[in-house]
């Protein structure tokens, strides 16, 4: 048991921290309140707080759902899909071709996981005009279907980390499991996954970071006429549409950065946890 | 190593109970990812190395120029821009975000009330995606610059900046996160032995601490300095690239506050003859980032053979 004893320099300590987590959060603060503000008090002071006359309410987030000349739930639907379709196949997919690459441990599943680990230093600017290309042949530019390079381009972290994990679990479970009749498919599920839960959450939080926040990949993909991810919507909020309408810009990127936050503040542990595990590794 | 190979070669065989039905499964375990992986991976990449040697509209209608491409890149006064911008950027950012998520952590780890909290606040900006990070980053800053009658814009030392102060608030608490891990790992009678022996606090922190999570600032190290050189969201959407200045000498236009991933892309959309010169600036980029990841392979191998 330990027990507790603040010091007066421990209390100094946490005073201060508390003034810098406040100048730590302005950023968001001033997103907020200039949510709330119209256009001309945002033009005339950033650092304001709204006050009776430049307070709108939630006027800039009505304006906010259709700025842009596309609905921002459609955006926030594209993004949702793709990054938990993209993120679901990925862990699917990649835990199992890491098991194979584990247990069976040919010249073709060597050969594929160093491929895996040559893919994870390359960066995205390298193959993005070709991927581009190769997408757009295979009529993979679609909403739907971008899953699929997803998949493709984030493989090699993943069978990575999972690969890492699965050699260091015991075999003797998994060969108990033959010995009783059970086949590979029904091993994995039932065996395997259950043992791999914690690295899958890992993978999945890192994933799915990694797709909810890409803007490159679904902008030269995607037709961007007909599907905007979020990153891609604020991004031609201010780019295309003559003066900027500053408060609406705010309003949608509270709108966009407000489930993520509620979404940490419920699982802070494992976020944190995950992603500190992918930066070791990575 | 090449003992260690071979006893995991032989646990492999030893389980034929497990190996030789997982591999009747081939087409359902590994067939799929490979698939997918062939497409948005290993074929992107070996046209990407073929193409920058090319003259190319859209990939299908490449002809073979040889090296031309390299030879413009070399001449091209942006790509030489935007090189020693990010360097200068890398070194600046690695510094900063160290430096500060190191006190952070060491902070935090003291006894403390409401350092969870304090840990969750540092972190959360890392959850941002860069674009979102760089229009609330842009506005902050050209409200502040606006008092004195100027923008963001307008000077690049101001996006230089500018961006530095964004990736350090994206990262420190990034950092942060690994540092604590690797100070929670000091071991605590060491801690005590020097307490005992009458260490002062700083002796205790260069000599005993640090000592220690060196693993923790070897990886910090080159995650910052990856990172800085990966960056593309953030400097897009800060100041995509601007100002833009024209070099007299070449007759080009140049990007002052542009690094090397966003040239790359700005040179693609420039028109169609700066395609394959646009895929040879990215062939040297992933020459240029994968020796970073090879020297920080190094780098902790050698850590770990010294300890």
């Amino acid at each position: 048991m330990k027990i507790k004893k603040y010091s007066t320099a421990s209390t100094i300590l946490t005073i201060a921290f508390v003034l810098i987590c406040l100048i730590w959060i302005m950023p968001i603060i001033e997103v907020i309140t200039n949510s709330l503000k119209t256009n001309d008090a945002i033009n005339t002071s950033v650092f304001a707080l709204p006050n009776a006359e430049s307070f709108v309410g939630l006027g800039n987030y009505l304006k906010g759902l259709t700025f842009g000349n596309y609905p921002f739930l459609k955006s926030a639907f594209y993004s949702v899909f793709i990054s938990v379709v993209s993120t679901g196949l990925i862990l699917l997919c990649c835990s199992m071709a890491a098991w194979y690459i584990a247990r069976v441990d040919s010249p073709f599943a060597r050969f594929f996981y160093y491929l895996c680990l040559f893919s994870m230093i390359v960066p995205f600017q390298m193959v993005m005009f070709t991927l581009t290309a190769t997408a757009d042949s295979l009529k993979l530019n679609t909403p739907w279907t971008i899953p699929v390079i997803y998949l493709g381009f984030g493989a090699g972290l993943a069978i990575f980390m999972f690969v890492g994990f699965v050699k260091g679990m015991p075999l003797a479970i998994e060969e108990a499991a033959a010995i009783d009749g059970c086949g590979p498919v029904r091993t994995f599920f039932n065996v395997v996954v259950p043992m791999l839960k914690p690295t899958m959450i890992s993978v999945g939080i890192l994933e799915l970071m990694w797709v909810w926040n890409d803007y490159l990949l679904p902008y030269l993909v995607l037709d961007i006429t007909e599907y905007r991810t979020i990153p891609i919507h604020v991004q031609y909020l201010k780019g295309s549409y003559g003066t900027v309408d500053l408060g609406a810009t705010m309003a949608v990127i509270m709108m966009a950065i407000l489930p993520i936050i509620i979404v940490y503040l419920f699982c802070q542990k494992y976020i944190i946890k995950g992603v500190a595990a992918g930066a070791v590794k990575g | 190593m090449h003992k260690k190979k071979k006893k995991r070669d032989g646990s492999a065989v030893n389980s034929q109970l497990i190996r030789r039905p997982i591999q009747r499964w081939f087409p359902l375990f590994i067939l799929p990812v490979f698939a997918c992986f062939c497409i948005g991976f290993v074929w992107p990449f070996l046209q990407g190395i073929y193409l920058s040697f090319c003259s190319f509209n859209i990939p299908k209608d490449a002809t073979w120029v040889g090296i031309a491409n390299y030879a413009k890149v070399f001449k091209d006064p942006s790509f030489a821009h935007a090189f020693w911008n990010t360097a200068a950027f890398a070194v600046v950012s690695i510094i900063i975000i160290n430096v500060f998520a190191f006190i952070v952590a060491y902070a935090l780890t003291q006894k403390m009330r409401g350092s969870n909290l304090f840990r969750t606040v540092f972190f959360m900006p890392n959850l941002i995606g860069g674009v979102v990070l760089g229009y609330i980053w842009s506005m902050i800053f050209d409200g502040i610059l606006k008092q004195y009658g100027t923008y963001l814009t307008s000077n690049a030392t101001y996006g230089f900046w500018g961006l530095v102060i964004l990736v350090s608030w994206q990262q420190i608490g990034y950092m942060m996160i690994i540092y604590i891990a690797g100070l929670q790992a000091v071991p605590s009678d060491m801690l005590e032995a020097a307490k005992i022996d009458g260490a002062t606090g700083a002796q205790t922190l260069f000599k005993v601490i640090i000592p220690n999570v060196m693993p923790s600032i070897t990886i910090c190290t080159f995650l910052t300095l990856t990172n800085g050189f990966k960056l593309f969201d953030q400097n897009l959407a800060l100041t995509g690239g601007l100002p833009q200045v024209v070099d007299k000498a070449a007759k080009m236009k140049v990007n002052m506050s542009e690094l090397l991933a966003l040239n790359i892309y700005s040179t693609y959309n420039i028109n169609k003859n700066w395609h394959g010169v646009a895929q040879a600036k990215a062939v040297i980029f992933f020459i240029l980032v994968a020796v970073l990841a090879l020297s920080q392979q190094y780098a902790t191998r050698k850590k770990e053979v010294q300890q």
